[in-house]
């Protein structure tokens, strides 16, 4: 089978992504499992040695190698459109890597557990600051276990009004399917050209 | 453009860092005619590329974790082997992530998943 996309022709054969960020722990590996065709790939056993400095000749510590912990899943929607989902390394390091996996994205969830918010306090950071990609905060409930005012959450995490915080259920793959609409429901709208008439309506709210 | 830390052995690339295609993880590879004899004389690395492409069309980051090459050095070869033809890119069929109507399309596909 070849790839034969022409203009003229639609669909056309696709490939989407969205990027599942958060701290250690807050659920991102079983969110992308929840819904993935093929059992996350855990790069522990991809091996990708990751080295602190950029430029390989001058040594310094590049000899330096580790294992990257990301997963990814995939969801075959029709013979031509695969949506893949990347959950991202958590540790801060490893940030020239996040930039790497939301190039192209199309939506980000940043997965945050109330019990710990700090964790997830730099992957909010870093799509407030240093990516395009629009993200949405999802709250992972714990079997219920959190019981927190979403304003208060809000709050602690500093979030613009225009980000929105739903709630999910990371093991469950309609919940998960549910966030990962949010998002890209949210990346339509804040993506979407401006339309007549929104002027006003913002004026009108304030 | 900056410089990936998944760095690459040398060796294996000749040092080369930049390829032409657009490779995004999650960029979509195939084989459009397979030769067993080119896949013969690929050195190994890139014959796994080759080979794995050829079972089903999948993403530069899937060719990279099954066949167990890093990210960068898998790059570079699938740039190599596109470059002679020998796989194909899926070139992006929306400008831009953010096309409606790719967002659409995944949004329907998700709710039939529901
Ligand atoms: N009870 C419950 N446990 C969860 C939920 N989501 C994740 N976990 C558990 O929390 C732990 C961390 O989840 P994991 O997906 O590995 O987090 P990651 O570090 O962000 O990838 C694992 O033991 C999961 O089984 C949830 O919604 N409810
Ligand atoms: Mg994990």
């Amino acid at each position: 089978m070849g790839f034969t996309n022409s203009p003229d022709r639609t669909p056309q054969l696709a490939s989407a992504k969205i990027v599942v960020a958060g701290g250690f722990g807050t659920g991102k590996t079983t969110m992308v499992g929840a819904v993935s065709e093929i059992p996350p790939v855990n790069t522990e056993a991809w091996l990708t040695q990751a080295s602190r400095t950029v430029d390989p000749e001058t040594g310094g510590d590049g000899k330096m190698t580790t294992t990257v912990a990301m997963d990814f899943g995939r969801i075959t929607m029709s013979e031509d459109l695969v949506l893949y989902l990347f959950g991202t390394p958590g540790q801060a390091r490893f940030w020239p890597m996040w930039d790497d996996l939301c190039r192209g994205a199309s939506a980000a969830v940043v997965l945050v557990d109330t019990r710990r918010l700090d964790v997830s306090f730099a992957a909010v950071n870093y799509f407030e600051n240093d990516s395009d990609v629009p993200f949405i905060v999802a709250v992972n409930l714990f079997d219920g276990e959190q019981s927190h005012d979403p304003a208060d959450v809000r709050d602690a995490l500093q979030l613009s009004p225009d980000v929105p915080m739903v709630a999910c259920d990371a093991r469950d793959r309609r919940s998960v399917v549910e966030t990962l609409t949010a998002s890209l429901t949210h990346t339509m709208r804040r993506t979407a050209p401006p339309r007549q008439g929104r002027a006003e309506d913002r004026r009108a709210v304030h | 453009m900056t410089v990936n830390p998944w760095v690459r052995p040398y060796v294996l690339t000749g040092g080369r860092t930049r390829t032409r295609h657009r490779l995004f993880v999650h960029t979509l590879i195939a084989v459009p005619d397979y030769d067993p004899g080119y896949s013969q004389r690929l050195p190994p690395e890139a014959r796994a590329l080759y080979e794995r492409a050829r079972s089903a069309v999948q993403s530069v980051a899937e060719l990279s974790a099954h066949c167990g090459v890093s990210l960068g050095v898998t790059r570079v070869l699938i740039g190599d082997m596109a470059a002679r033809e020998r796989l194909i890119v899926n070139p992006d069929a929306y400008s831009s992530p953010y096309d409606p109507r790719l967002l659409k399309r995944v949004i329907d596909g998700l709710y039939e998943l529901a």
